[in-house]
Order: structure tokens, then sequence, then C-alpha cells
């Protein structure tokens, strides 16, 4: 049957409606607890990559190179079924939280990195004028004005990790995209369904997408 | 707990079946960056353009795919339009969907290139009666796909990565493969080790290659700037602290 013999909306109930709604609250846990790990990884990865010692240096770039040329999903599948052959059956909400703390990191890792980078090099000769420790001179001077800079990158992956979190449906965790495929299954109406579930995700992405847009022109007003 | 320990020897003879998927997943992404970073291109001009109507549909498109997951992008490709009737091999629905994806994409970014043509440029080569194509062409697109070409060679990465998606609508790539696979060997963390490994070299294999590219294709203004560099040097210096 095609839509246009059920009409538009067909089977679709109020029922469905609500599992979807529902569904977006795991879609923002799952993003939420994503950004979470991957900002305490990101944040180790990233004092790794401007470590004074060169082997943390070098396995801190080898970390980030790595992640970022394998695919997410290639990721789920070796965190999914490694931790379950070692003995660890795992719930799928933990099994995609941990792959995507990999992958958030090592990117959260390099854009803050680079932040840092972009801190004019006599902030660093200043705060060692002043006898700071490398430490104090980060807590205390560096991060502080680089947290301006991130912020803007930051959100706009945080957009990416919203989108990225559908490809934990593949590994049967139940959130937005999942539970779009599973009333697919039942009633058959793909382009209903997903619009619909495009739709929710673009609710949840535009808004962040604009508010870090904003956030980087304000930034680069300033800078002219 | 029981002990598992990793054994890659059964995979050994499938060598061939990664070595295709692999070639097939470049296939794909080849054919859908060249295609669309041509209709991000002239989308990018649409967005930046003078008609209103087409410069709002421009946006709406681009916004539309940078705010949902490709994941959704492609059930809705293949699965919403069979349901209309709109049947096609799955590698045709895989390849159209990362089109339409990548040309959202490209066209932001060279957007950027574009905005950042300095006006004075465009109306100098108006006054030397440049025709509007060889303008957009010579004047506008060229440079700013050399400024831009960083931020796309690293989108063109990230589709790469993305074509594994694919594999939810079982069209024939490495990922794909690699299921096969592990429902064959009854190895899945092994061979998802393996496909990692080939999907890391298959990104390096890029990145190389666009790099060298790159050194082809903007060699004209490689050797421009380095003629310069003397003299900018000391230009950027002495204006640092306003940049700054």
């Amino acid at each position: 049957m095609t839509p246009l013999e059920t009409g538009l909306f067909g089977n679709f109930t109020a029922v469905h409606l609500a599992y979807l709604f529902k569904s977006i609250g795991w879609t923002l846990v799952l993003s939420l607890l994503a950004f979470a790990l991957g900002a305490v990884g990101g944040f180790g990865v990233m004092l790794a990559r401007i470590s004074p010692r060169r082997w943390l240096r070098g396995l801190a770039m080898v970390y980030i190179e790595g992640i970022q040329g394998i695919p997410l999903l290639i990721l789920l599948f070796i965190v999914y079924y490694g931790l379950s052959l070692y003995g660890y059956s795992l719930p799928a909400l933990v099994a995609a939280g941990l792959a995507m703390m990999l992958y958030v990191s090592a990117y959260l890792g390099d854009i803050w990195r680079g932040c840092i980078d972009a801190m004019p090099k006599p902030q660093w000769e200043a705060a060692e004028c002043l006898a700071l420790t490398r430490w104090q001179t980060l807590r205390l001077v560096i991060v502080p004005q680089a947290l301006r800079l991130s912020l803007p990158p930051t959100v706009g992956f945080l957009v990416q990790i919203i989108k990225m979190t559908s490809l934990a449906s593949v590994i049967g965790f139940v959130e937005l995209t999942r539970a779009g495929q599973v009333i697919n299954n039942t009633i058959f109406q793909p382009f209903l369904i997903f619009s619909l579930v495009g739709a929710f995700y673009f609710v949840l992405c535009y808004p962040l997408s604009r508010w870090s847009e904003a956030m980087e022109r304000k930034l680069n007003v300033a800078h002219r | 707990m029981n002990r598992y320990s990793l054994d890659f020897s059964p995979l050994l003879g499938y060598w061939d079946v990664f070595l295709h998927g692999a070639l097939l997943t470049l296939q794909m992404t080849a054919l859908a960056v060249v295609v669309g970073v041509a209709v991000g291109v002239l989308v990018a001009f649409g967005k930046g353009g003078r008609k209103r109507v087409l410069a709002r549909a421009c946006t709406v498109y681009i916004e539309i795919v940078r705010n949902t997951p490709f994941l959704v992008q492609i059930f809705l490709f293949y699965f919403g339009l069979a349901s209309f009737g709109v049947r096609m091999p799955t590698f045709t629905a895989a390849v159209l969907a990362m089109i339409i994806n990548i040309a959202a994409y490209a066209a932001e970014i060279i957007r950027a290139g574009l905005e950042a043509v300095p006006r004075g440029q465009i109306e100098a080569a108006e006054c030397l009666g440049l025709s509007r194509w060889r303008i957009g062409w010579h004047v506008m697109l060229q440079p700013s796909i050399e400024k831009v070409y960083p931020a796309l060679t690293s989108q063109f990465l990230l589709m790469m990565q993305a074509s594994a998606m694919a594999s939810q609508i079982s069209a024939q790539e490495l990922t794909a493969i690699a299921n096969t696979v592990q429902s064959d060997t009854f190895r899945s963390l092994e061979t998802y080790l393996v496909v990692a490994a080939l999907y890391i070299v298959l990104s390096l294999f890029i990145k190389g290659l666009s790099a060298l590219l790159g050194r082809a294709v903007f060699r004209r203004s490689r050797v421009v700037n380095q003629a310069q560099r003397p003299g900018r040097r000391a230009a950027s210096v002495a204006t640092a602290g306003g940049a700054a």
C-alpha cells in the first residue's frame, strides 16, 4: 500500500507520537552522557597534547589521529562486542556512552588544543615571570581566556554529538532513531516517520547551531 | 569470568573481501565528493546570490541537512522514497544520500570562502570588463576554494566515515562487508579491529592524496606566495598589534 492509499497519517496514532516523544529523552540522556564523559577525556587529551613531555604529546597525537580515522559506527561495534566477549555484558547505554566518550574526547581534545594554541605566547611568558607553576598558569591564566574562544566550536560540536547518538540505534539502544525504526516496522510508513524523526532532531540541533554561529560572530567582531 | 583471546587467523582468508570493501568505500566517497562539491558550489552561489527566493531555499536546504543525522537522511531517502514507489539499488541510494549531505556542508564552507573575497577585487574585475562568469570563476571561486581547502578535506574525511552508515541500508561497503565476515567467522571483535585499521589507512590515504592534489592544483598561488613572502612578513609584523 502506498501512503496515498492509506492517507498521509494512515495508522500513525497518538500512541506512536508519544513513543517518539519519550525516546527524545533518551537521545538527550545519551548526548549529555557522551558530552560529559567526552569533555573529561577531551580535557585530558588536550593536556597531553600540550604537555612538555615529548612522548606524551606523541601519544595524544596518535590517539587523536587514530580515533578521528575510525567511523563511530565501527568504534561502537568494537566497544559493544569487545566488552561482551570479555564477559562484561553492559546495557547498550553504557556501551554507547563509552564508545562516544572515546570518539568525542579525540575531537574535543583537538578543538581545545587549538584554542589553547591561539592564546598569545606573552601570556605564558608573563605567567612565568610571575613565578606561576605550569599548572597555575593553565588554571589561572590560559584556560579561563581560552574558554571564551572554545565556546562556539564546543557548542557546534554538541550538535554533532546529538546527531551522532542516532548511531546508538544499531546496538539496540532505543533513542529517537531506533524508536522511529520500531514504529516503522509495525505500521510501515517510512516517509512520515523518518520525516518526523528528522524534524525532532532539527528542533534539538538548530537552536544550538544558531547559538554557536552567533557566538562566533561576536568573537570575530571583537577581534576586528 | 571466561577468558577470551584475540585470534585473527580465521580472518586471513578474507583479505581480498576486506580489500574489496575498502575499494567500494573509496569509490563511494570519491563519487559523492566530486558531485557533492559541484552541487555545493552552485548552492553556495545560490545562497549568496541576488535572487531572494533562491537564496532562502539554499539556506533552508543547508540548515535542514546540517541539523539532522545522516542516518535519518539515508533512511528517509531509501525507505521513504521506496514507499512512494521510487526504488533504486542500495549503492545508488547511499551515494545519492551522501551527495545531498556533503553538498550542504561543502556549500557552507565554500560560502564562507566566497564571503572572504574582498569586495574591492570584485569591483576591480568589473572595471576591467570581465564577464560575470569569469568573475565568478577566476576572482571569486578559485581563491576561495584555495582558502577553504583544508576545511573541505576534513569534511571529505568525515564523509568517508559517514559512508559506514550506508551499511544500515545494506549497501555494500567496508562496514557491511565486516558485518558479513563477522557473522561468517564469529570473530566479531577481531573483524571490527581489522576494519578500524583499514579505515585509518583509508583516511591517511585520503589525507595524503588531498595534500598532494592541493599542492598540484594551487601551484600558481604557491609561487606567488613564495615570491611575496619577505615583503609580506614585514607587513604582517607591522600590523601584528592591530590584528591581535
